[in-house]
């Protein structure tokens, strides 16, 4: 599902060039669970930018889904992450003046895509807010604006989902809940990618990757990975 | 994306952009108020030029029909327009008369500017002798009384037709026809008035005694030279040969060598209407481009609005970004905005400009003409407006970059 190969990433800073990934090789197959590690400044930013398309390595080949994305020009990344990719933010970045559904079908109304609404109520039913449909985000708590979110991420069955510090903002009872969601997008054969400064929100993934100043540092399968205690996806 | 598919982008792009201009209802409004004020001021002031336009060319029109106006020229001595030459004289009027085709009419003109008395009432006016020709060839009608006529002329009798302003300065409300009035001491009898025609232009056409040509030429000024030679032709397709002609027996008549400037000048209403419309264009032109300064404004106003909401809205801008949404798709929303803003806009302010055009009409001294063109270019210009000062925020707002706009609060 994605691979990359020898990707590098520098910033140029004050005329100084920073460099924050380092010769990184990834190979991430198609319905994993995955959580990236590290502290902050060790690149996982980064590289969840790369990864979700919203910006481009300097050095290095990064394929997704089969196709090779590291040249694209900004419009055809837009179209990829359309498509390809569900994005779960830390702090939702939802639209406030739009309804939970609107919220929901924003990805479908820049494919010009069809039945927008049925399918926005069909994605707000997998996380089980269909009768939230017509509330603001205002109007939800931080736990439903989340599962708002995951929804308006799952409506165009992408390939692969990213989530950056998805429980970020969540008391531990919804974040919980949250990761639920996830895991049971996962049995279902979801592709994860979620980013996480948290060792015991990491251990819901199957495999954890760590990153240190730019480099991959560890790369570990867990045996059993840790289950959230309720709720969770049909 | 199919064409289907394309076209159903656009239009939720175009919704989502209506939808953002009406959450912000104040600012939409006072930011229309710009445009509507630009384009409403374009349109009160073209129809004021258009309508000052046509009331001058109803009234040069209203001197009468297939007219050529002949009048003597100016001596030159050096750089400096002396009197005018004395070679028009009535015998031109009738040699002209004579020997020209599809001449009308030949209306002569002796005048000079006089005191005229009524016992002791007295006013300055131009006392002119003329033929009996002259009433039709002038578009005048009689009030009460008679105008001159062949027997006046022939037995040189003094009897005078009065214009409207002059029998409201000597004789008020009073009867004029069969009093006697005095000019340059001697009597006249009053036989008729004429029907006022209202001032226009530099002169007061009813402010002139009108007496027999004779009487003028041998009893009052002794002179022959003309003022003014007035010939109505028969059809206007004969207006500028006959001009011709006349041009040719004048300069034969006054002896003027081939090569050498005429001493005399042949002015017909078309050159009147043209120099006066020439005229009202430019004066027209003059009050829309002020008024255009305006929609200028307005138009920098849209961008002003346009540039604050693109960074207010940076976040959004950023997630729609992050969820697909190309530049050019974030570019036509924004630029919907501010073209549904100058296109409304202009719309009210055609409104505001038609009615403001009919309320100056009424309540001020000016007649004023809407005119269609006027409306099209103000609105067309408004759009194109909208256009041109919604591009540059709407292009800033589709070229930023989607991780800096997600990170702006």
């Amino acid at each position: 599902m994605i691979r990359l190969v020898g990707i590098e990433k520098d910033y140029v800073m004050g005329g100084e060039v920073v460099p924050a990934l380092r010769e990184v090789n990834l190979h991430i197959p198609k319905g994993s669970f995955v959580a990236i590690m590290g502290p902050s400044g060790s690149g996982k930013s980064t590289l969840m930018n790369i990864l979700g398309c919203l910006d481009r390595p300097t050095r290095g080949q990064y394929f997704l889904d089969g196709e090779d994305v590291s040249d694209l020009s900004d419009d055809e990344l837009a179209g990829i992450r359309n498509r390809k990719i569900g994005f779960v933010f830390q702090s939702f970045n939802l639209l406030h003046h739009s309804t939970a559904a609107e919220n929901v079908a924003l990805p479908l109304v820049y494919a010009g895509a069809e039945n927008q609404h049925a399918r926005a109520l069909e994605a707000l039913r997998k996380v089980q807010l269909d009768h939230r449909a017509d509330h603001r985000p205002s109007e939800l708590s931080g736990g439903q604006r989340q599962r708002v979110a995951i929804a308006r991420a799952i409506i165009t069955d992408p390939p692969i989902l990213f989530a950056d510090e998805p429980t970020g903002n969540l008391d531990s009872k919804t974040s919980d809940e949250i990761l639920g969601i996830f895991e049971g997008l996962y049995r279902s054969g979801s592709t994860i990618v979620m980013v996480t400064h948290e060792r015991d929100v990491a251990e819901h993934a199957a495999r954890i990757i760590t990153f240190r100043d730019g480099r991959l540092l560890s790369d570990e399968t867990l045996e059993k990975p840790a289950r959230a205690g309720s709720g969770g996806a049909p | 994306m199919t064409v289907k598919a394309r076209f159903r982008l656009l239009i939720q792009l175009a919704r989502i952009a209506l939808r953002s201009l009406a959450q912000r209802k104040t600012r939409t409004a006072l930011t229309m108020l710009g445009v509507i004020i630009g384009v409403g001021a374009v349109i009160v002031m073209v129809s004021i030029g258009e309508g000052a336009k046509q009331s001058v060319s109803s009234r040069i029109k209203g001197l009468g029909t297939n007219l050529l106006a002949v009048r003597p020229g100016f001596a030159r001595k050096g750089p400096v327009r002396a009197a005018s030459v004395q070679t028009l004289v009535v015998e031109d009027a009738d040699a002209i008369a004579k020997e020209v085709k599809n001449v009308a009419a030949v209306s002569p003109e002796i005048g000079q500017s006089t005191q005229v008395k009524y016992l002791s009432q007295n006013t300055s006016t131009s006392v002119v002798g003329v033929t009996p020709s002259w009433l039709t060839v002038n578009n005048f009608v009689v009030k009460e009384g008679r105008f001159l006529d062949e027997l006046d002329e022939r037995t040189s009798r003094k009897v005078a037709v009065l214009g409207n302003t002059v029998v409201n300065e000597l004789f008020g409300g009073e009867r004029a026809v069969n009093q006697t009035v005095k000019i340059r001491g001697v009597n006249f009898q009053v036989v008729g008035t004429l029907e006022g025609k209202g001032a226009g232009g530099m002169r007061d056409p009813d402010d002139q005694v009108l007496i027999p040509l004779s009487t003028a030429r041998t009893r009052l000024f002794g002179t022959d030279v003309l003022r003014t030679l007035n010939v109505q032709i028969s059809s206007e397709d004969a207006m500028d040969r006959a001009q011709g002609e006349i041009e040719d027996l004048l300069r034969m008549r006054h002896k003027i060598a081939a090569g050498a400037p005429s001493d005399f000048s042949i002015g017909s209403q078309k050159d009147l209407l043209d120099t006066a419309s020439q005229v009202s264009d430019t004066f027209t032109a003059l009050l829309a481009a002020v008024a255009a300064v305006s929609l200028l404004v307005g138009g920098i106003g849209i961008m002003n609005i346009m540039l604050v909401s693109v960074t207010e809205r940076t976040r959004e801008i950023g997630i729609r970004k992050a969820i697909g949404a190309r530049s050019r798709d974030i570019l036509f929303q924004f630029l919907v905005e501010s073209v549904v803003l100058s296109g409304i806009g202009g719309l009210l302010g055609v409104g505001a400009g038609v009615g403001g055009s009919r309320i100056v009409g009424m309540v001020g001294s000016w007649q004023t003409t809407v005119a269609p063109g006027a409306i099209t270019l103000a609105f067309g210009v408004a759009m194109g407006i909208g256009v041109f000062f919604g591009l540059y925020p709407a292009h800033k707002a589709s070229k930023l970059d989607p991780i800096e706009a997600l990170r702006h609060e």
